[in-house]
């Protein structure tokens, strides 16, 4: 049976581009499907009921919803370039600093910069802890999965990438070379690996689209 | 026992993410010591051990600590191959007992919690969006029992079982401490008979806490609550 692989994504998520660089690192042919989060097509609501969401992986035909539970079906089911390491204890490692991620760093970052003006102090400086402990956690090594990059790198794209957008839309400083020079190595490094960059949304489109939520958000204050 | 495969679990007795890693290691028949931890008062170790969170549990094998419940049970599952299996084979049954796992850990728990912390209509607000929650698990969850009623007479349990009795086992205690229903027969008989039926395996019976002691604990969290 020829192998059929779908990705319902939207070109703006991070969550739907972790896939798409994980797909891209394995060599594995997809066809993307792009949503309009603003109307969301009967595949999507099909294949993702319970959170109504991108990104969705078909695996001929089979639905896989919520990025980092895709990232690990990938890697179990595309063996070439692993994700994540060999050894359980660097694995665990490595599902750590994932969920650190996840559930802690980028809440706080985009808390930080869509909060109210009066709670962006406050909001900063629980950012700038969660992007400490990242820092204090490369330390010296190139990428967090080491020499290349893995599960934690493709988690943190929201870092990489996203934020610097942010940081300029909504004029918050958040992961500055003064604070965080091992992480904006680790970012320079990041967005220059040509799986990553050829991942990225346009900075532009991007920005745009952030733009047109601050001005909406101020409008309807 | 010699310290090579010494295996410590820091938990606190009344911690359902504890319980998890507990009810894993008695599954797997893995020998191991228990500390428990006065969460206010938390021991040097336990913060060595987990910096970033400061949380229970961590599991230290070999000297070397893992953190966060899920992360645990993956590590327990990849490192003794001997003896049952947590998590099935098949890659994209691993993933559909993932994605209800982190269902239950983000969006059910969040929804219980809220109710737990509020009183008046927040709190209202709060258990209605839990219940809807519990009914979304529970359509997810026909699909995982074709026959309709689980049952452990092997003690087989698996991932997604050890999740949710470590967070409802106790839920005939957390029912009397709140004064309501949580996991009602009538609304979600599924998890009801579900949470039933694994509350006799051995492996999840023995590590229940003591009914009026988690009674008491809840009544107490709920009274110095800050609001």
């Amino acid at each position: 049976m020829a192998e059929e692989v779908k990705l319902i994504g939207m070109w703006g998520s991070p969550f739907s581009r972790r896939v798409e660089i994980a797909l891209k690192l394995k060599g594995v042919q997809y066809e993307y499907i792009d949503v309009d989060l603003t109307n969301k097509s009967p595949l999507l609501l099909k294949s993702n009921p319970v959170h109504k969401k991108v990104p969705v992986l078909l695996h001929n035909g089979k639905p896989i919803a919520e990025s980092l539970v895709i990232l690990e079906y990938i890697d179990e089911t595309w063996k070439a370039n692993p994700i994540l390491p060999q050894h359980p204890y660097d694995r665990a490692m490595a599902r750590f600093w994932a969920k650190y991620i996840d559930e802690k760093c980028l809440p706080a970052l985009w808390n930080a910069c869509w909060c109210e003006k009066k709670d962006r102090e406050k909001a900063v400086e629980e950012g700038n802890v969660c992007l400490k402990t990242l820092e204090n956690e490369l330390k010296d090594k190139k990428f967090f999965g080491g020499e290349s990059i893995g599960f934690v790198d493709i988690a943190a794209n929201f870092i990489g990438f996203w934020v610097g957008v942010l940081e300029d839309v909504v004029g918050v400083e958040l992961l500055t070379i003064d604070k965080f020079p091992i992480l904006c190595k680790w970012r320079d490094e990041y967005v220059g690996c040509s799986v990553i960059k050829e991942n990225l949304p346009s900075k532009e489109k991007l920005g745009a689209y952030f733009r047109t939520r601050v001005e909406s958000a101020s409008q309807s204050k | 026992m010699g310290e090579e495969n010494k295996v410590t679990l820091y938990g606190m007795w009344a911690s359902p993410f504890v319980k998890r890693v507990e009810i894993a290691l008695k599954i797997k028949g893995i020998p191991y010591e228990y500390v428990e931890e006065d969460l206010k008062n938390k021991s040097q170790l336990l913060l060595q051990y987990n910096p970033v969170h400061k949380k229970v549990p961590v599991l230290v094998h070999n000297g070397k600590p893992i953190a966060e419940s899920l992360v645990i049970l993956e590590y327990i599952e990849e490192t003794w191959k001997n003896g049952p299996k947590i998590l099935p084979e098949d890659p994209y049954e691993r993933a559909k007992v993932r994605f209800w796992a982190s269902f239950i850990q983000q969006q059910l728990l969040d929804s219980l919690v809220s109710a737990a912390k509020s009183s008046g209509e927040a709190h209202e607000k709060a258990m209605k969006e839990a219940f809807e929650k519990l009914t979304v698990f529970e359509e997810g969850m026909k699909g995982f029992f074709p026959s309709g009623t689980p049952h452990f007479e092997d003690e087989n349990i698996g991932f997604l079982d050890i999740v949710l009795c470590s967070l409802f086992g106790p839920h005939k205690a957390q029912e009397e401490a709140h004064g309501l229903k949580i996991i009602d027969p009538e609304r979600h008989p599924l998890v009801y008979s579900w949470v039933t039926a694994l509350n006799e395996v051995p492996a999840v019976k023995e590590s229940l806490p003591p009914h009026d002691k988690m009674v008491a604990l809840i009544q107490f969290l709920r009274r110095n609550a800050p609001h």
